[in-house]
């Protein structure tokens, strides 16, 4: 999916929002489609949550606008928006029991009790709540029930738009993996609009229909998980994907970059345009061991550090000169390197990315 | 049987023994003769025979016939009413205070406090003769008002509501911390999260804020409930004697009337009237809760 299959639904102006002399959120433009899993990613002070607080209502753009269907909402309160967050915090009701808090946007609109309770049941069971925690105080809940406590609380009142500020972000690994996927899953059932935020691209790429990478408060790629992944626009968003070796490199000659490494002129992919100097990328999982420099386009020697195991793969930590390089396989490859012996590693062209800085 | 309770009084010796309880023993021994043993006395003797010394007597009810029979149902009543009016004025005075120090003043919340702290600093009845200076007739507020102004004003000195305002000065920070602790115990995304769920800002205080807020309002109001029940400086220095609080009653009875088993009764009485109330109140809310256990 890409943004021109959908309507603009959630669209952004040049939001931009500075506390004193700060700027959190820098002059953002963005469309969010309806029925989107729309991501944001960026590292802590990036400035994610204010721009989510900001969509919510819970803080006001210093300037540019938001428009929800074509209808400026900057200045609507949080009490007036048809919109949804589910916070980091999850920020239940601790007086209240599990059936309370799912009622209680439904309450405050008015609701008549019998048919609270009916909705609330409809979406425990949505959620896999088992019916009789109802009544159950939600501070007995577990974490993971806690988070279909809050994810059925924003859903009954029929939100148009659910938003996510990290709501996983305090869970083990495991559940972690799990609550991913449920939450993929109720996006497809309810069709609602996601908006999501997060410093994992990991839990990004699992969930998100696009993703948008935040740093310093702009938005430096907004693009599809699989775009992001094979085509990261510069160091930043590369790097932000997990391990990767990265090569400070200029304009050489034939199509060929240069770096300051022994041995280093490579067979480069595809060069933009201007080029003229930037970073290699390439991913560990694309670095192989050789036997022969033949076999790779590129090749370098080093020597194996050291050696971590990380389950299904191996990885190595090889030393060219001063520089570190990554290199994995897969644990079923057969590979006799020993530490501190001396090895032959090397990439293919195409499995490379060139970025600017 | 003998036996049985040879063996009882080794294990009780044993059990006071273990490490525990065998250093709780001097702290023990201090409630037993500084808490207990006072209030014991002070129930034998509101049953001994008016007027008298000693506690080795017959016990009657004397005592608390008198009470019954004169009118000392007005100085409970006085007492009584006085400190639930000062606890509803200092629950409604204090809320928006408390609030603004946990939530809104930000860098300011510590001079504030401290404004609130520093009169205890000074004794009470300096404070309250300060309070009857300014507010005597021909004093700072009406001798200012009559030279400057030419108005001649009663003075509001000697009457019930200045007792009440009294007190209200005085408890004002006992309401006031316990209720800024409570205020500042309620979660800023648990309110957001009520606001983002449709809730307006009266509905938010409702439903959130004042139930997540309450065991320090409660903490707050047992505290300054207690404090103003037995209060007695306010109603004789700032209400002149002219309303008589049952505190009052024990002073005479102990002083001047030289009747301690009446002072007794009626110590006695207010004491089982105090402990009942909040007793009460605890029963209703959970003290597990209030203290932050659970």
């Amino acid at each position: 999916m890409t943004a021109s299959d959908h309507a603009p639904f959630l669209e952004l102006k040049a939001v931009t929002k500075q506390f004193g002399g700060l700027t959190a959120v820098d002059s953002i433009d963005l469309e969010v489609g309806e029925g989107e899993f729309f991501t944001i990613v960026g590292p802590s002070g990036s400035g994610k949550t204010t721009l989510l607080r900001m969509l919510a209502g819970m803080e006001t753009p210093s300037s540019g606008d938001i428009l929800l269907k074509g209808q400026r909402i900057n200045d609507l309160p949080a009490n007036q928006r048809p919109t949804c967050m589910v916070f980091q915090s999850l920020a239940l009701f601790p007086h209240r029991t599990v059936g309370q808090n799912i009622e209680f946007s439904l309450k405050i609109r008015g609701v008549a009790p019998a048919e609270r309770r009916v909705r609330a049941l409809q979406l425990m069971r949505q959620l896999r709540l088992p019916e009789d925690y109802y009544g159950k105080s939600v501070t007995k809940c577990s974490g993971g029930e806690r988070q279909r406590v809050a994810l059925a609380r924003a859903l009954a009142y029929d939100p148009q738009i659910l938003f996510f500020d990290e709501p996983l972000s305090a869970i083990d690994y495991k559940l972690r993996k799990t609550l991913e996927k449920e939450l993929k899953d109720i996006h497809r059932e309810t069709g609602k609009t996601f908006m999501y935020i997060t410093h994992s691209l990991e839990e990004a790429m699992v969930m998100s229909d696009r993703i948008g990478v935040m740093r310093a408060g702009r938005l430096v790629q907004v693009g599809t998980p699989d775009q992001i992944y094979t085509t990261p626009k510069d160091k930043f968003v590369s790097e932000f994907m997990g391990e990767v070796n990265v090569i400070d490199v200029r304009l050489g000659t034939n199509g060929r970059v240069v770096s300051d490494m022994p041995g280093g002129s490579f067979a480069a992919p595809s060069l933009p345009a201007g080029f003229e100097r930037g970073h290699l990328v390439i991913r560990p999982e694309f670095m192989r061991f050789l036997r022969r420099a033949e076999e790779a386009e590129n090749s370098l020697v080093g020597r194996i550090y050291n050696e971590y195991a990380l389950g299904s793969r191996i990885q190595y930590q090889v030393r060219v000169g001063t520089h570190v390089f990554v290199v994995e396989r897969l644990r079923q490859q057969s590979f006799a390197g020993q530490l501190d012996a001396e090895v032959l590693i090397g990439w293919d062209a195409r499995d490379s990315i060139l970025v600017r800085d | 049987m003998a036996m049985a309770a040879e063996r009882v009084g080794r294990s009780l010796a044993g059990w006071l023994w273990r490490p525990g309880q065998r250093h709780a023993i001097p702290i023990l021994l201090l409630l037993l003769i500084g808490f207990a043993a006072p209030l014991l006395s002070i129930l034998g003797f509101s049953f001994a025979p008016p007027r008298t010394f000693s506690l080795w007597q017959l016990p009657t009810l004397e005592n608390y016939r008198t009470i019954v029979a004169e009118t000392f149902y007005q100085s409970f009543l006085w007492s009584l009413g006085m400190a639930v009016v000062t606890v509803v004025i200092l629950v409604l005075i204090c809320y928006p205070v408390a609030y603004g120090l946990a939530r809104t003043f930000g860098r300011w919340a510590n001079l504030v406090t401290l404004l609130m702290v520093l009169p205890l600093f000074v004794s009470e009845n300096v404070r309250l003769y300060g309070w009857v200076l300014f507010f005597i007739k021909g004093g700072v507020l009406l001798g200012s008002l009559k030279s400057l102004l030419g108005i001649d004003v009663e003075s509001v000195l000697f009457t019930p509501g200045i007792i009440i305002f009294g007190m209200v000065y005085v408890y004002l920070p006992f309401m006031l911390f316990p209720m800024t602790l409570g205020v500042s115990m309620v979660p800023r995304e648990v309110t957001e999260a009520a606001s983002d769920l449709g809730a307006s800002r009266l509905q938010v205080f409702r439903e959130v804020e004042l139930p997540l807020a309450m065991p320090g309002i409660v903490i707050g109001c047992l505290l300054t409930f207690v404090l103003a029940i037995g209060a007695i400086a306010e109603a004789k220095v700032l209400g002149g004697q002219t309303v008589i609080p049952v505190t009052h009653d024990i002073e005479i009875a102990f002083t001047y009337a030289q009747n301690w088993p009446l002072g007794a009764a009626l110590a006695v009485l207010m004491t089982l009237l105090v402990g009942g109330l909040v007793l009460a109140v605890l029963r209703r809310f959970d003290l597990d809760r209030i203290l932050g256990r659970r």
